[in-house]
């Protein structure tokens, strides 16, 4: 089976949010990248558990600049057999749906695994938007994966429950919590990501259908009223008169 | 030229997030003096969906799963008949298989996750939620036609004026390549991401066995029960309540959170609710800070405390 993980790269998750150019950018001033949480915990590490137990090759792509190689690196110690870096700085998930399309599109993958969405970006957009660039089937939060033969059945998350669902392969398939554990990399992944092939690839000419034109900080909270614990039921009451949500 | 709604119904009953949707394709199209066609699928209430904001109401009683392929199709087929400019969906599950697919079938730019209407004194610009609530951004879309997946719980619900035509869709959308084997509930209580009101526990409740003030409480105030992390990996609680940066994001209007420290990466996924109110035996607890209302104390004696007063509540009205 040949499966193609979708990694990015985004501020580590206590990151301080701020941002520069007159609040055109973020600031990573500072700042700790690592491989999003769904694509490495759920996605990387699935496909790993079903090379192993069913062999196959695992390759990972990132649309991005050179900054996001020790990302990669990360992708390839966790056991990746290769990695490509489609050389572009995307400004929408559109625009990452294209180069990955652009690339992906006559090299016949099996399964493409992205996760459910990017903690910085949080659009939930890539993987949909490259099964349709594809004309394939995308399952957006899927929470178990497994494959016989040419079969994938997978658990997905929809309104008020879970679905289970048969998809011949090939597909697209968002990755959430439940599908995989996470994985530490040990020394002797880390010391073979070293020598493990990373691509670079140009990015091809791909049409820009929406920006972010700016960032603001969400406004501040009011201070908190503190309620004392031995009138604990007070608390009940000023949500109902005061705050009006109960 | 109209503003297209794809509408998720199942049943009889309209879903609060299609009211939602469909309030919002009326703001739209109200803005820019044109309609409101709802596009919908399988054995919605068509008739009900025009006596709410839609002018008229397409509907393929033959799809019948949530086949994305198959309902992309018929979303881009009735927007091209329609001459549709912008698309409105909801940012659910279904929205998600649906939404981008539509966009990148139509190049037409996408607003993920919309918090607010179109801002169009400048460009066509709509703002939404990044970085897990922590920031927000004005996203700018360029294209011609218009996909926006808007924000559960972000508008509040107007009623409509009714008397729409409700038409069949008779094109081919060919054959789901999705097949549904088996569906499961998750539980008989309200869905985590539409509740209004949530109460939510983490490992200051030291074990599984103590849950049962916490269902009481959100059972009592007609919400759900939802989680932090650690809770959820020692399997105290089913995964799906884990809510936060690599859970489930949610919006309530009331978010009640007991024994949880409020970590960043909680934080993440309610830092959108409209109510926090912290119950946390330590002062210094760092969900404080986010919370609108503050108990410091031992969730064993608070709890008891808050379920009686639910009780009253409940007595008198
Ligand atoms: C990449 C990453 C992603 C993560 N994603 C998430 C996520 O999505 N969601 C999430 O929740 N976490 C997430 N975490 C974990 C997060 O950092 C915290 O570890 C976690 O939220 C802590 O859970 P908790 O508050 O239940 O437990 P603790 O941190 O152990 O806090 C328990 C709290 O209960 C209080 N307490 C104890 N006893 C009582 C009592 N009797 N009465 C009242 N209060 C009491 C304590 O004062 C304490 O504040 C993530 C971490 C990482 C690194
Ligand atoms: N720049 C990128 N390079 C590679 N994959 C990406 C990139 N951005 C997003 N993805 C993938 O698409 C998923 C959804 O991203 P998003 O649409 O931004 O929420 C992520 O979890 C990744 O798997």
């Amino acid at each position: 089976m040949k499966t193609l993980v979708l990694i990015s790269q985004v501020p580590d998750t206590t990151a301080r949010i701020a941002f520069t150019n007159s609040n055109t950018q973020f600031d990573g001033n500072g700042v700790t990248f690592i491989v999003n949480p769904y694509d490495e915990w759920y996605a990387l590490v699935r496909a790993l558990e079903l090379k192993e137990a069913q062999g196959g090759t695992v390759t990972s792509i990132t649309v991005g600049g050179v900054d996001t190689e020790a990302t990669i690196r990360k992708a390839l110690a966790i056991g990746a057999d290769d990695a490509v870096r489609v050389d572009a700085q995307p400004n929408d998930a559109f625009e990452v749906a294209e180069q990955i399309a652009a690339y992906a599109k006559d090299k016949a993958y099996d399964l493409i695994l992205a996760g459910k969405e990017t903690i910085d970006h949080n659009g939930g957009q890539v993987g949909a938007m490259l099964a349709e660039l594809l004309d394939l089937p995308y399952l957006p939060v899927v929470s178990k994966l497994d494959v016989a033969g040419t079969t994938a059945t997978l658990e997905c998350d929809v309104k008020g429950g879970v679905e289970v669902c048969e998809v011949a392969l090939p597909l697209v398939v968002g990755c959430a919590k439940g599908m995989a554990e996470q994985r530490i990399p040990n020394m002797r992944g880390i010391m073979a990501a070293r020598t493990k092939p990373l691509t670079v690839v140009p990015g091809a000419t791909v049409e820009v259908t929406a920006r972010t034109v700016a960032f603001e900080l969400p406004p501040a909270k009011q201070a908190c009223k503190m309620i004392p614990a031995d009138d604990a039921g007070k608390l009940i009451e000023l949500l109902h008169t005061e705050a009006k949500v109960i | 030229m109209s503003v297209l709604v794809f509408i998720e119904t199942r049943g009889t009953k309209v879903a609060k997030a299609a009211l939602e949707a469909l309030t919002y394709g009326r703001k739209v199209a109200d803005a820019s003096g044109t309609t409101v066609t709802a596009v919908t699928f399988g054995d919605a209430p068509a008739d009900q969906l025009g006596a709410l904001s839609a002018n008229k109401v397409v509907v393929a009683r033959a799809v019948k799963t949530d086949d994305g392929q198959q309902l992309t199709k018929l979303v881009s087929a009735v927007a091209q008949a329609e001459g549709a400019q912008v698309i409105v969906f909801t940012q659910d599950n279904l929205g998600k298989a649906v939404a981008p697919r539509v966009a990148a079938r139509l190049k037409a730019g996408q607003v993920a996750g919309a918090i607010t209407l179109p801002d169009t004194a400048n460009g066509f610009r709509v703002k939404r939620n990044v970085f897990s609530g922590k920031a927000q951004a004005w996203v700018e879309i360029t294209s011609p036609t218009k996909v926006i997946s808007m924000m559960p719980n972000s508008i509040p619900i107007e009623a409509g004026t009714g008397g729409a035509t409700v038409e069949e869709f008779s094109g081919d959308l060919g054959t789901a390549r999705i097949t549904v084997k088996e569906t499961r509930a998750a539980g008989a209580g309200i869905p985590l991401p539409e509740a209004e009101i949530v109460v939510s526990a983490g490992r200051g409740m030291k074990g599984p066995e103590n849950w049962a003030g916490v269902e009481e409480l959100a059972k009592l105030l007609g919400g759900a029960t939802a989680c932090s992390r650690p809770v959820a990996d020692m399997h105290w609680r089913p995964h799906h309540e884990h809510v936060g940066q690599t859970g489930v994001a949610i919006r309530p209007n009331c978010y009640i959170a007991i024994g949880i420290s409020g970590a960043i990466q909680h934080l993440a996924g309610v830092n959108q609710s409209k109510v926090i109110a912290v119950i946390n035996k330590d002062p210094e607890a760092p969900f404080f800070k986010a919370a609108d209302y503050g108990i410091v104390g031992d969730a064993f004696e608070v709890l008891p405390k808050l379920i009686e007063a639910a009780k009253k509540l409940k007595a008198e009205h």
